[in-house]
C-alpha cells in the first residue's frame, strides 16, 4: 500500500506547490509542531510562524511561512498561507530584512500580545535559519 | 459641401485616432493575457478559503455564540455596498454596467426602507455615484499608483470593512464586480460578504468531523477577517481581469469604426476632388466654345 498524499500549498496569487508523492509533511501548527502522514484524521488548523518541511519521494524540502491555515482531508492537505518562501531560494538579505521588519514589529508597544508573540516567533524562526 | 482641405484633415484625424485605439487595444491585449491569469490562479485560494470556511461554519454546534461576521448582527438595516470599478476609462461598459448594477440594488434597498452606506473602490465609481449618490459615500479607495492587484491593497480595503463592522456602522456588507468570463463577457456580480453566505452550497457540505487545533470559534473568528480580503482580492483579480478585456473589445470596436470612418470619407474625399476636376473641365469646353 502506497503511503504517499497529495499536497497542494496557494497563496493568494497563485497556486504555490502541488505535489502527490508526499510521504511525511511537517507544519508548525498552531499549538505546537504537527507531523501529517497518510490517513491522518481530518484537521483544520492555524500556522504560526515556521518552517513546514515537506518529505516526498523526490525529496525533502523547507519552507519558511509566516501565517496561514491547513486543512487536512481525505489524504488532501491544502495549506493556504499569504506569505511562504522556499528555503532553497532564500537569500541572506531577505531573511535579513524579514527579521528587521518582526523585529520592528516587536518593539511597537501598542500591539497586542498576541501580536507580539507571533513576532517574537518569527524573530526565533529567522534566527534559526539565518 | 465641405471643403477638400477641410476633408483632408478629417481624415487624419480620424486615422491618428484610429491609432491610439490600436495601440490600446494592444496593450490591452497584453495586459489582459497576465491578469487573466493571476485571476485564475488566485481562484483555488479563495475557493478553498470558502471551503474551510463552510467546513468549519457547519461544524459549529452553536449557531447563535458564532463571531457576527458569520451570523450578521442580527439586523438588517444598514446595508453597504462596496462597489468596486477600474481608475481609468475607455474601457467600454465595464464601469457602466457594474454602476448600473449597484444602482438597481440600491433602489430596491430604498424601497425596502434600508439605510445605505457605499463605499467605492477604483476613481471611475466615485465619479459615477457621487453626482446622485454624494451623500452615501463614506470613503473612497483607488489603488491608481499600484500597477496590478496585488493582495496588499485587498487587505486594506478588508481591514476597512472589518473595523467600520465593528464600530457597528452597517449590518450587512456586498461587494460588486464584474466576473470575468471571457473578453467580450463580464458578468457584474452582487456579492454578500457580511454575514456570510453559507446556504446556497450545500454540494459540498461534507459529514466528516474534524479536528479543529485550536477550537472552532477561534479559528473561525480568526479566519472570518482573513476571508473578507480574500473575497474582495478575489473581486479585485476579477475587475482588472474584465477591465482589460472589456478594453480590449471597446478598444477593437473603436479601431474598426474608424476603419469604416476613413473608408467613407475617403470616398467622399474622391468625389469631391472628381467633381471640383470636372467642374473645371465644364467651364473650360464651355470657355473654348465660346471663342
Amino acid at each position: 500500500m502506497s503511503e504517499e498524499f497529495k499536497i497542494d500549498i496557494v497563496n493568494p496569487e497563485k497556486s504555490f506547490l502541488s505535489k502527490d508523492d508526499t510521504i511525511e509533511a511537517v507544519v508548525p501548527a498552531y499549538e505546537g509542531e504537527m507531523g501529517i502522514l497518510k490517513d491522518h484524521i481530518p484537521i483544520i488548523s492555524f500556522l504560526k510562524p515556521g518552517i513546514i518541511k515537506i518529505k516526498s519521494k523526490s525529496g525533502e524540502d523547507s519552507y519558511y511561512v509566516e501565517d496561514g491555515i491547513i486543512e487536512f482531508k481525505d489524504n488532501n492537505l491544502t495549506i493556504l498561507t499569504s506569505s511562504i518562501f522556499d528555503l532553497k531560494d532564500m537569500e541572506r538579505n531577505k531573511i535579513q530584512e524579514l527579521l528587521r521588519i518582526a523585529e520592528e514589529e516587536t518593539n511597537k508597544t501598542e500591539i497586542s500580545d498576541q501580536t507580539k508573540y507571533l513576532s517574537e516567533q518569527k524573530i526565533d524562526v529567522l534566527r534559526s535559519i539565518n | 459641401m465641405a471643403s477638400l482641405d477641410d476633408l483632408k484633415k478629417r481624415i487624419t484625424s480620424v486615422k491618428s485616432t484610429q491609432k491610439i485605439t490600436k495601440a490600446m487595444k494592444m496593450v490591452a491585449a497584453a495586459k489582459l493575457k497576465r491578469a487573466q491569469d493571476s485571476a485564475e490562479k488566485g481562484r483555488p485560494y479563495s475557493q478553498k478559503m470558502n471551503n474551510i470556511i463552510l467546513n468549519l461554519s457547519n461544524g459549529i454546534s452553536d449557531k447563535s455564540n458564532a463571531p457576527k461576521l458569520l451570523s450578521g448582527t442580527g439586523n438588517e438595516r444598514i446595508h453597504l455596498c462596496v462597489v468596486m470599478t477600474s481608475d481609468r476609462g475607455l474601457c467600454g461598459g465595464f464601469n457602466a454596467n457594474i454602476i448600473k448594477k449597484a444602482k438597481s440594488y440600491f433602489l430596491k434597498l430604498k424601497e425596502e426602507g434600508k439605510e445605505l452606506k457605499i463605499i467605492t473602490v477604483g476613481s471611475k465609481g466615485n465619479d459615477q455615484l457621487k453626482r446622485v449618490y454624494g451623500d452615501k459615500i463614506i470613503e473612497n479607495i483607488s489603488f491608481k499608483d499600484s500597477k496590478n492587484a496585488n493582495y496588499f491593497d485587498a487587505e486594506k480595503v478588508g481591514k476597512t470593512i472589518i473595523e467600520r463592522f465593528q464600530k457597528e456602522e452597517f449590518d450587512i456588507c456586498t461587494i460588486f464586480y464584474n466576473q470575468f468570463k471571457n473578453v467580450i463577457t463580464q458578468i457584474p456580480q452582487a456579492q454578500q460578504i457580511i454575514p456570510l453566505n453559507t446556504e446556497n452550497n450545500d454540494e459540498n457540505k461534507s459529514e466528516e468531523s474534524y479536528e479543529f487545533e485550536p477550537d472552532e470559534d477561534e479559528i473561525l473568528s480568526n479566519l472570518l477577517p482573513k476571508n473578507i480580503s480574500t473575497q474582495i482580492f478575489k473581486a479585485m483579480l476579477e475587475n482588472s481581469a474584465s477591465e482589460q478585456g472589456a478594453r480590449m473589445s471597446a478598444m477593437d470596436n473603436a479601431t474598426r469604426n474608424a476603419g469604416e470612418m476613413v473608408d467613407k470619407l475617403t470616398i467622399e474625399y474622391n468625389r469631391s476632388r472628381q467633381a471640383a476636376i470636372t467642374k473645371e473641365l465644364i467651364e473650360i469646353i464651355s470657355g473654348a466654345e465660346s471663342l
